[in-house]
């Protein structure tokens, strides 16, 4: 895996104030690697204008200014609901307290996404619990993508029947909020033997279409369910063609990149674009390479909330502001 | 031909064994002659992962992960099973000689082969 001081893959662990400027582009790679590793642990960076802050959540800088304008929006992913393996026995429970960690934000999200592995094995019922359960977060949109859970042994048909209403292909979609162009993503079907996720032709040409008449100054975030960065092919943690899509998003100036699959947080920023993975609502995986396999990882009772989580994010419209929070379900 | 009727011949039950040649839903052959051989799949990956048999051999994949997982030949047509939840298990009978390559659907890097003399 390649890793420098560009792309280097980070856990939380401490934080710097600015320190770095190897590019001579205002912006501390490093610095912000470092600060964004801590979201994971309740602090919040944004990036203005190629210049870095960080604040506590104590002093969350856009409590209270909802009227200015801002777009705040919650991701959640692998809630497998129908898991009831050891690592976690509940989860209709622990995907009841990421709800209720929605409904206490500070700022109420406008909407929320999921980023895939909705159920465990495809079945209806697994669905219909998830649906129900979503009907009491503050926020009513809920923007799905599928997981390969969700696509099991139908090629996908149940999942677009419930989620894919006017959705291309196998359900990939754009909507703008606030000026911030998503894009939802399909990276979970028809995948090839010893390959990683994949996007295929008719998706990537669709994207290059999707994104044509977009000003380079328009935020873009994309979300997909299997990260869009080589995290660890070695447990197929990445996609294929990855690199062609982002290839059509290089000219933006803040490209966002949202995932899920790998049941942890992890970031990486390169160039314009931020990558982040998600928490698991159900349960967590090991990091890469630690462990025989990406299988669920079993922690003491007392601990499995803290390794689950939400991912709260805000994009403030004219200061080129991305903020991503991070909260456990402790 | 000739020879899978040869290992095959003394099985009461050959007839209705080829009535369906390569049935999913095969059921284990009763008769010990008969040979069947297991493949479990564990840790995100078959063990074995290259699996030699001899012709009419039928192969069980048993899913011991916490995860579903599938069993798919590479063209997607040969055999394919439906989602395997922990402890469920697939089957098939392998009766031509050849390379067999498949992999997990679900998790594409899980790949194995069975190669049938």
């Amino acid at each position: 895996m390649k890793q420098d001081d560009d792309s280097a893959i980070i856990r939380p662990r401490e934080t710097d104030r600015i320190s770095h400027d190897h590019h001579h582009d205002g912006i501390d790679r490093r610095g912000f690697l470092k600060c964004m590793a801590w979201v994971g642990t309740g602090t919040f960076c944004v990036m203005k204008g190629g210049v870095l802050s960080s604040y506590s959540l104590g002093a969350l800088p856009f409590r209270g200014h909802e009227s200015k304008g801002e777009l705040s929006f919650v991701q959640i992913s692998d809630s497998h609901m129908g898991f009831d393996k050891p690592a976690n026995t509940d989860v209709v429970g622990t995907f009841k307290a990421a709800v209720d960690k929605i409904n206490a934000l500070p700022v109420a999200p406008e909407f929320i996404l999921h980023t895939g592995d909705i159920s465990h094995l495809s079945k209806p019922a697994e669905f219909d619990t998830v649906d129900q359960l979503l009907k009491s977060a503050s926020a009513k949109d809920v923007f799905f993508v599928p997981g390969e859970h969700d696509v099991l042994n139908d090629d996908g048909k149940q999942y677009l029947e419930r989620y894919g209403k006017g959705t291309e292909g196998s359900g990939w979609y754009s909507f703008e909020k606030s000026g911030v162009h998503f894009v939802g993503l399909v990276n979970v079907m028809n995948l090839k033997a010893g390959g990683l996720g994949s996007l295929g032709q008719e998706q990537l040409d669709w994207l290059q279409k999707d994104v044509k008449h977009l000003s380079h100054s328009t935020p873009i975030v994309v979300f997909a369910h299997i990260p869009l960065w080589s995290v660890y092919p070695e447990w197929g943690w990445g996609t294929d063609d990855s690199a062609q899509a982002l290839s059509y998003l290089k000219r933006f100036g803040s490209v966002s990149v949202l995932n899920g699959h790998i049941h942890q947080i992890m970031q990486k920023v390169e160039g314009n674009v931020t990558f982040h993975t998600a928490a698991s609502t159900a349960f967590p995986q090991p990091k890469p390479g630690e462990g025989p396999s990406p299988g669920p990882m079993k922690v003491p009772a007392d601990q499995l909330r803290r390794v689950l989580g939400i991912t709260d994010v805000k994009q403030v419209q004219h200061s080129h502001a991305l903020a991503v929070t991070d909260a456990d379900l402790a | 031909m000739k020879r899978i009727s040869a290992l095959v011949g003394i099985v009461l039950l050959a007839a209705v064994g080829f009535a369906m040649p390569g049935s999913t839903f095969a059921a284990a052959p009763e008769n010990k002659a008969a040979t069947s051989t297991e493949v479990k799949i564990d840790n995100f990956s078959f063990s074995p992962a290259v699996i030699t048999v001899a012709a009419g051999t039928t192969i069980r994949w048993t899913n011991r992960d916490d995860i579903p997982h599938t069993v798919v030949s590479d063209d997607h047509t040969t055999f394919k099973s439906k989602v395997l939840d922990t402890d469920e298990q697939f089957t098939y009978t392998f009766t031509k000689p050849g390379t067999y390559s498949y992999f997990c659907s679900v998790h594409p890097k899980m790949t194995g082969k069975v190669v049938v003399q």
